[in-house]
């Protein structure tokens, strides 16, 4: 569907270093860095806004790499949203339907069935300045949504949100996604690119350095940046249970970790740091509520101390100090206990 | 301690001030309170006071109009683009203000004079620019056409260039982006800008006494009743120019704001 090769694009202090990816038909593909790795660049030359020095832009099959914006198809909802402050919202969703052949009533349904789906119908006749960042943000995606983009371009659509809008969002984007939308879409958290993504590519310095389905490459991080940055090894998708009351997430069959939420019904994954582990010889009796006995099966002498590998049914991840390992006297194959908090345990809803 | 040493500061800075205000305004109160009613109404009546006036208004509003077709263009070029001698080309735009208008005037007569190529282009058209009503418009627009090409050049400058690729990003032409985008987001700037040139055109008297004596501005008018009669007749005429020239401006401010304000609705 879109295909990048080997892009490169010079600034002042920054490069972004030829850039090879590859987007499907229908794909949620998210570039995950933090900000100033270029990741906004790099939505704005496969939007046409900037052109590379080199490389080739493919979209199904022909090369766009010097097309105009306007030509491209590729729609861009902006970070700051872009809303035209001198038109009402109508008139922005509006805005892309000029010279597609509609009708002025086949262009108000088709303006209102879209801002009925992004909840904004209530907003049609407003002007952008009374309007607030969550709604402007549906108004702009609406408005990108009514060209009927082959590729959506989403430049951290999340990030100035609310949690609660947050949520909201993300199911949105979710059902545009379901609905056949190839998604790419730019952000600095690993939260978003969990929930949210089928392929995740990490940017760094104007680099991609590791990119795959996010289990993978978190789980497996190929560097230590990814490593640092998305700093989580221990994730699990889980289904939520409820039992005498209390809210379990359950990896599988047999084991499910205690964990704190407003939902009590549904599918996610839950994550934990592996600072959060506590490792004891004998069976903890504490405030800790998830204690589970396993097998050591790795331990990795990294720069921020040794790393535990600790297998409970499925693989977890503690981290420790050199001392710590030496009290404990472990080994690969100890026999060892893992204590966990319920409050430690974040759960991501899909 | 800071109160202190800032009062006298703030009292001698609004003395100064206050001198600065009277200088503007004790001329023309003076002028307002030596006119008396009566000679104001009979001026009224005059047909060549009226008549002149009326020219002078139309004329400068024409004049305006029609030069902002390319001005505002040139003016989104200045605002967007980089191009190279871009500061000489900004210099250019601002010649006008800075050289003396009758001077200004010999120029313009000499570009359109029966003998250059502007003028026998006019006559082919039938259109004749010394002593006539073009003349006056082309030598109104020469010295205030800065005035309009600043103020869009800022306005212009005031529009995010997001919004501008935004909208090419929804399939916009650049002129649909143009027209819909930047024109409508830098209009109040030129609005502002075309008051200006309109206003600064209106009050235009060395450079058109140059290229025209006939048919009479305003301010040619009042220089003609001072140098044949006196100040006593020039005056009444000024204070009408005057009083319609604000009533104007007024106007054309109101409708401007109205017009913002129901935008922002």
């Amino acid at each position: 569907m879109l295909e990048l090769r080997n892009i490169s694009k010079r600034f002042p202090g920054f490069y972004l270093d030829r850039i090879s990816l590859m987007v499907q038909e229908g794909e949620y593909f998210m570039l995950l860095g933090d900000s100033g790795a270029g990741k906004s660049l790099l939505l704005e030359i496969i939007a046409g806004l900037t052109y590379p020095d080199s490389g080739t832009i493919i979209m199904n099959g022909a090369d766009i790499t010097g097309r105009k914006i306007q030509d491209r198809s590729i729609g861009l909802v902006f970070q700051d949203y872009a809303i035209f402050p001198h038109m009402s919202i109508f008139d922005n969703i509006a805005y892309p339907l000029h010279g597609s052949g509609l009708s002025t009533v086949e262009r108000k349904t088709r303006v209102t069935s879209l801002a009925e789906k992004m909840g904004i119908v209530h907003l049609l006749h407003r002007r952008p300045g009374t309007l607030s960042g969550g709604e402007l943000q549906r108004a702009a995606l609406a408005r990108t949504l009514a060209q009927e983009p082959k590729i959506l371009l989403l430049d951290e659509p999340l990030s100035s949100l609310d949690p609660r809008l947050r949520t909201g969002l993300r199911s949105l984007l979710r059902q545009i996604h379901r609905e056949g939308q190839t998604i790419i879409h730019v952000t600095h958290d690993y939260e978003e690119a969990l929930a949210l993504s089928d392929t995740v590519a990490i940017i760094n310095n104007g680099k991609i350095i590791q990119n795959g389905p996010p289990a993978e490459v978190f789980r497996h991080p190929k560097s230590e940046f990814v490593a640092h940055f998305t700093g989580i090894r221990n994730f699990f998708r889980v289904s939520l249970v409820t039992d005498h009351g209390a809210l379990f997430a359950k990896v599988n069959e047999n084991l499910r970790f205690r964990i704190l939420h407003e939902n009590l019904t549904g599918t996610g994954h839950i994550l934990f740091r592996g600072e959060e582990v506590i490792l004891s010889n004998e069976e903890l009796h504490s405030s800790i509520t998830n204690t589970f006995k396993g097998t050591v099966r790795e331990i990795v002498n990294s720069q921020s101390g040794p790393e535990v590998v600790i297998d409970i049914g499925v693989d977890i991840s503690a981290r420790i100090t050199p001392e710590s390992r030496s009290n404990l006297g472990l080994t690969e194959e100890s026999a060892i206990f893992a204590g966990l908090k319920a409050s430690s345990i974040l759960y991501i809803p899909d | 301690m800071n109160n202190i040493t800032r009062q006298p500061l703030q009292l001698a800075f609004t003395l100064l001030g206050g001198l600065i205000l009277l200088f503007i305004l004790a001329p023309l109160v003076g002028m307002f309170f030596a006119t008396s009613p009566s000679d104001l109404f009979t001026t009224v009546k005059e047909k060549e006071v009226t008549d002149s006036i009326w020219l002078t208004l139309w004329v400068s509003m024409a004049g305006t109009l029609f030069f902002a077709i390319a001005a505002i263009p040139l003016s989104y070029l200045l605002a967007r683009k980089q191009f190279p001698l871009k500061k000489v080309v900004t210099g250019i735009i601002d010649l006008p203000v800075v050289i003396p208008h009758s001077a200004a005037g010999i120029a313009i007569l000499g570009f359109v004079s029966r003998d250059s190529v502007v003028g026998k282009m006019g006559q082919a058209i039938g259109l004749n620019f010394v002593g006539h009503s073009a003349g006056i418009a082309v030598a109104m627009a020469f010295v205030s056409i800065p005035f309009l090409i600043n103020a869009a050049r800022d306005g212009f400058s005031g529009v995010p260039v997001r919004l501008e690729k935004a909208a090419l990003s929804l399939g916009a032409s650049p002129a649909r982006v143009f027209f819909t985008v930047s024109l409508p987001l830098a209009w109040r700037n030129i609005v502002s800008g075309l008051i200006l040139m309109f206003a600064r055109g209106m009050s235009e008297f060395g450079a058109v006494i140059v290229v025209a004596y006939h048919p009479m501005i305003t301010p040619v008018l009042i220089y003609e009743r001072f140098g044949a009669f006196g100040l006593k007749y020039a005056r009444p005429v000024s204070v009408l120019f005057i009083l319609v020239s604000l009533t104007l401006f007024i106007i054309l401010r109101l409708l401007a704001k109205e017009r913002e304000e129901r935008n922002q609705e």
